[in-house]
């Protein structure tokens, strides 16, 4: 028999007790179905479920993690369950590969700080995470024409500076379109987000294109004017040209997730 | 009367075939979520070392957003002995 540990995905909000069986027979990593682990006087549950311990043991982990289709495999999978979760109810997802040594061990921990993940399950609930990624697109790439210059006043080499003239001021005119587009986002944005992250431009090999991807933000909507806010955005920055907005989501506010008691200092503000 | 691009029943699951970019869901599952210290200490070396060994690949963690675990900067074989 394989020994397993306790994977947990995220601490989500059971207020009526249907969710054990909602998620019933729901696959998590590794393909076991996922569960919930519950403590007296709190309706906030944590959803785990068992991985093979040799998989999760350090050293292992930290081989696996270093193998991108290994860790694709799991955060798609702790993917998987938290759209269940997020489907359904109020959703605090956890950071990729928590995991405990078994489920009362997870219980403990529940135990210990059910108070701050349900100050925060209560702020969360009813509203989802929107990503905008705006991107410059590769002016130098489409200004390049097929056939020579017509100009056929130029020297060779003078119509090759003026033609590298047009690239470059097509390319300054596109990361000007994007500052604005930038702006312009945000402003549509604050019209209804709550809060927003700002994580970094996406880059390496994994960047889908196409262009160069300059703002990549997470936005906190509440659910009721998520749809508002996708169009808004994605009206935004119509007519600049060589610049892209891409609306991912609505996402589990994964980005949001974090706990008040995380934060260096409490803020000052009233 | 109903708009005809429309589906008839907003489905609760994503569909299948619409698959989402992980490069979108790394930033969200690596520098995203309720950190906490489970039983396995993965955490600090070991995130951090995922952000070290896919750094050409993704690069997850946000400089202006330093994670918990940033200060302590394990020496994990990067190799550069200085």
């Amino acid at each position: 028999m394989t020994a397993t540990v306790s994977y947990a995905y995220a601490v989500a909000r059971d207020a009526d007790g249907s969710l054990e069986e909602a998620l019933s027979g729901l696959p998590g990593v590794a393909e076991a179905p996922v569960h919930l682990v519950r403590v007296e006087h709190s309706d906030d549950v944590v959803v785990v479920s068992p991985v093979p311990e040799r998989d999760f043991q350090e050293a292992a982990l930290r081989a696996h993690l270093e193998d991108l289709d290994w860790l694709e495999s799991v955060a798609r999978a702790h993917h998987r369950v938290i759209q269940a979760l997020a489907a359904r109810t109020a959703v605090l997802p956890l950071r990729l590969a928590t995991v405990y040594l078994d489920d009362e061990r997870v219980r403990l921990m529940l135990r210990v700080r059910h108070e701050a993940f349900a100050s925060r399950l209560t702020d969360l609930a009813a509203q989802v995470e929107w990503g905008v990624k705006i991107y410059v697109e590769a002016a130098a790439e489409t200004e390049r024409p097929a056939s020579p210059p017509t100009d056929a006043g130029l020297s060779p080499g003078r119509a090759y500076l003026s033609q590298r003239r047009a690239q470059r001021h097509a390319r300054e005119d596109a990361y000007r379109g994007a500052e604005q587009a930038a702006e312009r986002v945000e402003a549509a944005a604050r019209a209804y987000a709550v809060d927003r992250v700002q994580h970094r431009p996406q880059q390496g090999e994994l960047a889908r294109g196409p262009g160069e991807n300059v703002i990549n933000d997470a936005y906190l909507v509440p659910l009721q004017q998520a749809e508002d806010f996708r169009a808004d955005v994605m009206q935004a920055a119509e007519g600049l040209p060589g610049v892209r907005v891409e609306v991912t989501g609505p996402w589990a506010p994964y980005s949001f997730a974090a706990l008040a008691e995380a934060e260096p200092l409490k803020g000052t503000t009233p | 009367m109903r708009a005809a691009s429309r589906p008839e029943a907003t489905p609760e699951e994503p569909l299948p075939q619409r698959q989402i970019a992980l490069i979108d869901l790394l930033d969200r599952l690596l520098s995203g979520g309720v950190v906490l210290t489970g039983d396995v200490v993965l955490s600090i070396a070991d995130i951090d070392l995922v952000r070290i060994s896919l750094r050409a690949l993704i690069v997850s963690i946000s400089e202006q957003n330093p994670s918990p675990w940033h200060a302590i900067s394990a020496p994990t074989g990067d190799d550069h002995d200085r």
